[in-house]
């Protein structure tokens, strides 16, 4: 009898759950009828992600005390679980935005690679080593490399693809990098070891750890590791980049926060301040750049940069409270950036043409939910009432008042006045544009409605102003996943 | 019952959406909606204890690990800026009903989605809550002069929003400061602070809203290209947000650096009283004259306020509601002269009284009370201002007394140019007088300005309960 390890299944039941419906939406696609393609898979990664949300929640309740597992190389806590959560319910979202996409080819890898990249990064942000990390980072990235490369007749898509391929693999070698030199300085890999080991001011270490910001700080789009962002989320299929958007962004910033806070906390007056420039440089690069745009997919774009940067003031306070306004904003964010993506897709679906500011005009009035639901959307990310991008915002200058970051609490407000302006942009050129310019749908008549993307933009305007209002229980649950972190 | 008059105008405002109704049918559902809020707030008014404080309170935790509540409720003062709300916006939508705007479920819906989020601004007693209200009009404001207004709309709702959120932010980075530095954004509960930061913060916001000099960069755009019932509510309403602000928050929470600014508040205030009354005086048009006497207006309400004696306060309250009702019919008497004549220009217009004998009576009732005659609200209200600057410096009330004099030479002028004088050349013959629909939008609102001539006291005597020492009266040296 050889003994073997025990495994705590449910801790891993999200992940496999993503992966399973991964191995089944592919080989579906081979083994299944012609006509069944076209929903089999769809369907097969809806399930999953629903089952990796439920499992997480289940995960999430029955955690209150976290658990190191397999040799501390990943943990079960709250953190994870909330984070796991948020990007299973993205994915869901996206699947259900995808579904009415009009692909015809590789409809089974499509949704294979989509639950594939949701259980790497169900898997990365559970991670509490190095080498998980890097692992779970190439997992869901290899993932995503092949998803934005996947309208092969387009070539933006194929450019967007190999960009990220390129930019990509360099930040996460930029990562390993870094791992390599933390290792090198404290014989550790694990990140509680790390603070353990106390290396103290080791010059090793703080490169190190400048790596491993600057690697992580590609994934989540902060400047200036933000390059690939807007080509990208430009030339990938919109679907893709509505996931990227929210998830990946999501998992980022969370591995960040427990990356820097687990191991690194006698080095935290170190990283706080660099967090803190990467915000301010990840505010102004979004925002000034997003004025210009006239590719709604690029504004978003370069409006996730910009908020990139507000979580990242969450971060750089290094406190619960910032713990605690970094998870609350991600989850009106990811639903606003799925809504807004998802929106932007339906008007791609009707012009069969990329989606500018110039014919987005009139969307508004034609297509009033629609209309109505991307205006909620561009109120959400500027932080107006009624949504919760208010409370977010709130919470983030907080968070920054309390650390006694006050020239954050500036350069966030002056950075929200200037996304007044390409916020308001859009708003405009859906309602505000003279009756002559609008244009309706190309001839031929609209598209059949698609009533699943009417479901995602549907939840995204629900989580959107439901987080306003319910501000209370999300907090609670924002602060019991903190509570599994060290402050 | 507050919650009840916030909830009626937004649940109408979802339904007038929602329902797929002609663009008529939805203007009626919002008019009765409209109506139903009036007979609302009459019932809180019967059911309020001017003798006392705060009111019909209602407060719900929204969050408590930063301090943030629902909480509302009504003060003497805020009841009545409550109460020329629900009137003038009702009155708009009515006359958004008779002049029939395009795409009407969307209009009347954005009507009462502000009417809801002005009566919150009234009512909040928490800082946040304050804020939440104070943005959430400007979201159906930018729609409604965006979508609806005259050919350089979009100039102006540019404008317009610039400047108002400039100050919004403001307002945010101080509200979070001051809130998270009492731990708590409880209006009730919070202490008064002296940071002048924080403090000049929400005076920007508020200077911004009203506007006072020289904050007043959007004013005159934003009035003269929104549809007439939106610049009714913009001027008559929408500025008292600041007034409530400024008198909730700023005097209340900032004694000391209240005091220490008076002088120079008072003299951007003062500033802009002239400065408005002389471009009013040399405006072409009927909405610009009511839109630089509106910001002379507001300019004269904040010198009362900042006289920070109860004269002033209770002044600057009378002449905030004769204030709105005066520019919201001027406004609507503005539109109904340009739905006849296709301008408000002066220079197209003239000899309307000839033949339209109700136009005529209502324009100068409404004109002579704006000119503050004696014996009118206006007169009341100004009289108390100028009284309680008197406490301050004499100097003072002698400007504000001289800007009464502008005030008349710019309403007459106003009245002559529209009614008497020769035909204009876009004056024709048979343009009607006014209709009885148009008379029942606007003889409300003259009745009500008459009703508080008669008796002022009505107003400056249950606003403030003096034995109750609130939070403007504690404020006062």
């Amino acid at each position: 009898m050889i003994p073997t390890p025990t495994v705590d299944w449910l801790a891993l039941a999200p992940t496999l759950s993503l992966l399973a419906a991964s191995g089944i939406a592919l080989l579906g696609s081979v083994l299944t009828p012609a006509w069944m393609r076209r929903w089999f898979a769809p369907l097969v990664a809806f399930a999953g992600f629903i089952t990796a949300g439920v499992f997480a929640a289940v995960v999430f309740d029955e955690s209150a005390q976290a658990r190191s597992l397999i040799a501390e190389s990943f943990t079960r806590d709250r953190l994870g679980a909330l984070a796991a959560v948020i990007i299973a319910g993205a994915g869901a979202l996206t699947v259900l935005l995808a579904w009415g996409d009009s692909r015809r080819d590789h409809v089974g890898e499509y949704y294979a690679l989509l639950a594939a990249a949701g259980g790497g990064m169900v898997f990365f942000v559970t991670s509490t080593n190095l080498m998980t990390l890097f692992l779970g980072l190439e997992w869901f990235s290899i993932a995503l490399y092949v998803l934005c490369a996947m309208d092969t007749h387009r070539e933006a898509s194929l450019e967007a693809g190999l960009k990220y391929l390129i930019v990509g693999a360099f930040g996460s070698s930029v990562l390993l990098f870094g791992s390599a030199l933390v290792y090198g300085a404290t014989g550790e890999i694990g990140f509680s070891a790390i603070a353990d080991a106390g290396a103290g001011d080791d010059v090793l270490l703080l490169a190190g750890l400048a790596m491993l910001i600057a690697g992580l700080g590609f994934k989540a789009s902060a400047a200036p590791f933000h390059m690939w962002t807007p080509d990208v989320y430009q030339g990938a299929p919109t679907s893709v980049t509505a996931f990227m958007s929210a998830a990946t962004k999501v998992a980022a910033l969370v591995v960040m926060l427990r990356v820097l806070v687990v191991a690194f906390p006698e080095q935290s007056d170190l990283w706080t301040v660099t967090v803190a420039v990467i915000a301010v440089a990840s505010l102004a690069v979004g925002n000034f750049a997003a004025l210009v745009q006239r590719d709604v997919k690029r504004l978003l774009a370069y409006s996730s940069v910009s908020h990139a940067g507000f979580m990242l003031i969450a971060v750089a306070a290094n406190s619960e409270l910032g713990g605690k306004a970094l998870l609350y904003y991600l989850i009106p964010y990811g639903a606003m950036s799925i809504g807004s993506f998802a929106v932007v897709a339906a008007r791609e679906r009707e012009l069969e043409a990329p989606v500018t500011l110039e014919n987005l005009g009139g969307l508004g009035w034609e297509r009033p939910f629609l209309g109505a639901a991307m205006w909620v959307f561009m109120l959400g990310f500027m932080g107006m009432p009624l949504t919760g991008g208010l409370i977010g915002k709130l919470y983030v200058f907080a968070a920054a008042y309390e650390a006694g970051w006050w020239w954050l609490i500036i350069a966030g407000v002056i950075a929200t006045a200037i996304s007044l302006y390409y916020y308001l942009g859009v708003v405009r050129a859906l309602y505000l544009r003279p009756a002559a310019e609008l244009r309706p749908a190309v001839a031929g008549g609209s598209p059949p409605l698609d009533p699943l993307l009417h479901v995602t933009v549907l939840v995204s305007v629900v989580v959107t102003i439901g987080s306003f209002f319910f501000v209370q229980p999300l907090i609670d649950l924002a602060g019991d996943a903190v509570a599994s972190l060290p402050f | 019952m507050t919650t009840a008059l916030i909830l009626l105008p937004l649940a109408a405002a979802l339904a007038v959406w929602l329902l797929p109704l002609p663009g008529r049918a939805a203007g009626t559902l919002a008019l009765l909606a409209g109506l139903a809020e009036v007979v609302l707030w009459v019932v809180a008014l019967t059911q309020f204890d001017f003798d006392a404080g705060l009111q019909l309170r209602d407060e719900h935790s929204w969050f408590s690990d930063l301090g943030v509540s629902y909480d509302v409720g009504f003060y003497g003062f805020s009841l009545f800026l409550a109460g020329l709300t629900v009137v003038v916006c009702t009155v708009a939508i009515a006359y958004a009903l008779w002049a029939g705007r395009d795409r009407g479920r969307a209009y009347h819906g954005l009507l009462l989605f502000l009417t809801g989020s002005i009566v919150g601004v009234f009512t909040a007693q928490d800082l946040l809550l304050f804020y939440v209200f104070f943005e959430a009009m400007l979201i159906p404001i930018y729609v409604l002069i965006g979508v609806w207004g005259g050919p350089r709309r979009v100039r102006a709702t540019a404008t317009f929003v610039i400047y108002t959120m400039a100050g919004s932010l403001l307002m945010l980075a101080a509200i979070i400061v001051l809130g998270l530095s009492q731990d708590t954004f409880s209006l009730i509960d919070s202490g008064t602070s002296s940071n002048d930061w924080v403090f000049l913060g929400f005076l920007v916001a508020f200077a911004v809203k009203a506007p006072i000099f020289p904050f007043h960069g959007w004013l005159v755009d934003a009035y003269r290209e929104s549809p007439p019932e939106v610049a009714a509510i913009l001027s008559g309403v929408v500025s008292k947000a600041a007034v409530y602000g400024l008198l909730r928050i700023v005097i209340a929470k900032f004694p000391e650096p209240v005091q220490e600014y008076q002088s120079t508040i008072l003299a951007f205030a003062t500033v802009g009283l002239v400065y408005a009354s002389i471009l009013a005086f040399r405006a072409p048009d009927i909405r610009s004259v009511t839109a630089y006497s509106s910001m002379a207006q507001m300019s004269l309400i904040t010198m009362g306020l900042f006289s920070l004696n109860e004269l002033g306060v209770d002044g600057a309250i009378v002449q905030s509601l004769a204030h709105g009702l005066v520019s919201a019919s001027l406004f609507l008497l503005a539109g109904m002269v340009e739905l006849r004549t296709g301008s408000s220009a002066f220079a197209g217009l003239g000899g309307m009284a000839r033949g339209r004998p109700l136009l005529a009576t209502l324009l100068m009732t409404t004109g002579i009370i704006a000119l503050a005659v004696p014996g009118s609200v206006a007169f009341a209200g100004e009289f108390l201002i100028l009284a309680g600057l008197y406490g301050v410096g004499w100097g003072w009330s002698v400007v504000g007394a001289a800007a009464i004099v502008l005030a008349a030479m710019y309403m007459l002028r106003l009245i002559s140019a529209v009614l008497h004088a020769a035909r204009g050349r876009d004056v024709a013959e048979g343009a009607p007088d006014v209709r009885p629909f148009e008379l029942a939008i606007v003889v409300p609102l003259v009745t009500l300005l008459l009703v508080l001539s008669a008796w002022p006291a009505a107003i400056s005597e249950r606003s403030f309960p003096s034995q109750l020492g609130n939070e403007a009266a504690e404020a006062t040296p």
